[in-house]
């Protein structure tokens, strides 16, 4: 497949996200026939302007997205030599997604509710999400396991596209809430194709729901490229549904943050929601399972490599001179904190009491599983004094 | 509430009271609205409570199940309508993956207080996918509740029940029945899952749900006739199961007969009858035996009869249970 390069100086302004019922564009085409993307800082660290999606920030606001995208980072390398020496059964990296992640991870309010796909632990990041709670589905201890309500995160969500209609439902019990809360709900390039999603776009669409999709396509759904996925840019989907759609650089930290708090905005005023293609790309394996090598070229990933969402926000604030060596220093030394608890706190993680296994599998009490649980203690009672034989 | 109603009806005062009860409760279906559902069981429901709560949705299954999960952790409490059993499936996703398994994950901290209410099984005389009766896969699923009413009275208490309770329930409809009458009580007279007698006996026992009540209490009245005193249970809860009451029952009289319109195979009847050989084997007479449909698509409605247990094979049944 072929890679849009977002180092040339775009041909023109993209036109202004439309404020009425969308023609379904947020940018045209360029003269490479592929659409141009949001983007406000060049892989080189350029910053640059859009006149859609002004965003203003202070040096502290950068060094802190400077902050997170490198500990997420860590946290997902840490992850991943986790699942090699054993810990993990499996681990979905997110490596190259860092920006896409937090930029929209950020954009968001206290009030406002992810519903996540089982890749964004940069969005959990930001909603403050203990990084050892994500572990817990990985190592097998649980199948999620966090409060969803106490950080406004919601659970990993396995079958693809699923929470999208979650989201969508969570977004119209805001409007007959009638509070200013909006929603985000992630997918993938693959999990465009599930009709689920689909679905979801029709029923945020029809109840004006505040949710924003946010579609990170990382160019692979496992070994199947999006061009498997869909015959046009995934961005305009939305407009056959009714509602704006925008690319947005997914490596440009700055862009995201800028768009998704565009869209939570538009959504959350009660203009509907909006579909944001975050265009970036999957440096890794889909999981620690598959081996990419086997389905993609080197080059390719080579090529992606050149717009690392990390090496472009540091090049940005040394260009600037907005952070000095003293602070590079000092998120390397976080990272190597954040890196020894997340091995130390998993190694230390217990295996759950099996009668886990009965354990809320419903609110109110059930006849059947009372009946098993009761079973299965005695049986493992019958074990007792066995052990030294 | 005195006085005799449809099941039909009953159901309709059910939600209305559900809706007046909690300001949290909606009601989610296609056509629910202003035609008040293709059996209008919903009847005049949007027109009192309005469009806000009362919601005409999309045609599209698993976007109804999937949104109401989403309303549910929103702290709602949506009744969903599937228009008709054989369309459920679409949803099955969201049903079986998402719904049943969400308090579990969350180790407890959310609650989905979802019903799912679904007109099922035949004997109207229908079209393909509208006589279907899919009850085990549901209650083969861990997570869900699965409920069946047979009479009025039990329609609009046991619908309630639903309603309040944490937990996802799937509420199956016996449509064939909705137009018969019984006297609707002011007050439940059972928790939701507790199975009932439905006609006091000795000699067998007819286990059956839904819409089979009826024929089982038809066969047993023929039965007594021949001088065979048949003790009927209605299930009521197909998920939990109240063994106790149905271990009572087979112990007393010896033979057990489980009735459902459902194919034979893998079906409620099967876990029935293993349970209950487990636990009656020194009381029972015969074998538990079952009569269902056969594991067939559920057929052109020119032959159902065929298909459907009706009161000669139910009491055909019998008599090999007697033959033992």
């Amino acid at each position: 497949m072929t890679v849009k390069s977002t180092t040339r100086a775009r041909k023109k302004a993209a036109p202004a996200v439309p404020d009425t019922l969308p023609t379904g564009s947020g940018a045209p085409l360029d003269e490479g026939g592929r659409p141009d993307l949001v983007q406000l800082l060049t892989p080189e660290g350029e910053r640059v302007e859009h006149p859609d999606y002004p965003l203003s920030t202070t040096p502290e606001e950068l060094r802190d997205l400077y902050r997170d995208l490198v500990l997420v980072r860590r946290f997902d390398a840490e992850a991943t030599s986790l699942q090699r020496q054993g810990e993990l059964g499996l681990w979905a990296s997110l490596l190259g997604q860092e920006a896409a992640q937090v930029g929209s991870g950020r954009a968001m309010r206290p009030g406002d509710y992810a519903f996540p796909t089982y890749r964004e632990h940069g969005v959990a990041w930001c909603r403050d999400v203990d990084p050892l709670n994500l572990l817990g589905m990985f190592r097998g201890v649980n199948h999620g396991g966090w409060d969803p309500n106490e950080k406004n995160f919601h659970l990993y969500t396995i079958v693809i596209g699923s929470q999208t209609l979650h989201a969508t439902g969570y977004a119209m019990g805001i409007t007959k809430d009638g509070t200013d809360d909006a929603v985000i709900a992630y997918f993938g390039d693959g999990a465009s194709s599930q009709g689920d999603v689909s679905e979801a776009f029709t029923f945020a669409s029809v109840y004006n729901a505040p949710v924003v999709f946010f579609c990170q396509n990382n160019q692979w759904a496992i070994s199947e490229p999006t061009t498997n996925q869909t015959k046009i840019p995934l961005y305009r989907r939305a407009s056959g549904f009714g509602f704006p759609g925008v690319r947005v650089d997914g490596n440009d930290v700055l862009a995201c943050l800028a768009v998704t708090r565009w869209a939570l905005d538009h959504a959350r005023s009660g203009n509907g929601p909006v579909l944001i293609e975050a265009f970036t790309y999957r440096m890794g394996a889909h999981t620690t399972s598959d081996d990419p090598t086997r389905y993609r070229l080197a080059e390719e990933t080579e090529a992606w490599r050149a717009k690392d969402p990390i090496s472009r926000l540091k090049a940005h604030l040394e260009r600037e001179g907005l952070a000095d060596e003293e602070f590079f220093a000092s998120v390397e030394a976080k990272s190597e904190e954040l890196g020894l608890r997340v091995r130390e706190g998993v190694r230390s993680m217990p295996d759950p009491d099996p009668t886990l296994i009965f354990d809320h599998v419903y609110a109110e009490p059930h006849t059947l599983v009372d009946e098993e649980r009761a079973e299965y203690i005695a049986y493992a009672a019958s074990f007792e004094g066995g052990e030294n034989l | 509430m005195a006085g005799q109603l449809s099941i039909a009806k009953a159901l309709n005062e059910a939600l209305r009271k559900s809706l007046e009860e909690d300001p949290k409760t909606l009601l989610m279906g296609e056509d629910i609205g202003k035609l008040g559902g293709v059996f209008r069981i919903t009847d005049g429901l949007q027109k009192d409570f309005g469009d806000n709560r009362v919601i005409d949705t999309p045609l599209a299954e698993s976007g109804i199940v999937g949104t109401a999960i989403g309303l549910a952790l929103r702290g709602y409490r949506p009744v969903v309508e599937i228009q008709f059993d054989g369309f459920v499936y679409p949803a099955f996703d969201q049903i079986v993956s998402q719904l049943a398994k969400m308090h579990a994950r969350a180790l407890g901290h959310v609650k989905l207080p979802v019903t799912i209410r679904i007109p099922y099984a035949g004997g109207i005389g229908a079209v393909e996918h509208h006589s279907e009766s899919h009850e085990a896969y549901f209650a083969h699923t861990a997570g869900l509740r699965v409920v069946t009413p047979s009479n009025a009275h039990d329609a609009h208490w046991m619908l309630r029940q639903a309603i309040a309770s944490d937990d996802p329930v799937i509420f199956l409809e016996p449509k064939r029945r909705y137009w018969d009458k019984a006297e609707v009580g002011d007050t439940a007279d059972l928790p939701l899952h507790d199975a009932r007698i439905a006609r006091h006996g000795t000699d067998a026992t007819l286990i059956a749900y839904g819409p089979m009540v009826k024929v089982c209490l038809d066969a047993a009245a023929a039965a007594e006739e021949d001088g065979r005193r048949l003790e009927v249970v209605d299930l009521r809860s197909l998920s939990p199961v109240d063994f106790a009451t149905l271990e009572a029952s087979v112990r007393r009289t010896g033979r057990a007969i489980v009735v459902h319109e459902a194919p034979v195979f893998l079906g409620m009847g099967a876990e029935l009858a293993a349970r209950l050989t487990e636990r009656c084997f020194y009381h029972l007479e015969a074998p538990v035996l079952r009569v269902g449909g056969y594991h067939a698509p559920y057929p052109p409605s020119r032959v159902e009869e065929a298909f459907l247990p009706d009161l000669d094979r139910v009491l055909d049944a019998v008599d090999r249970s007697f033959a033992f």
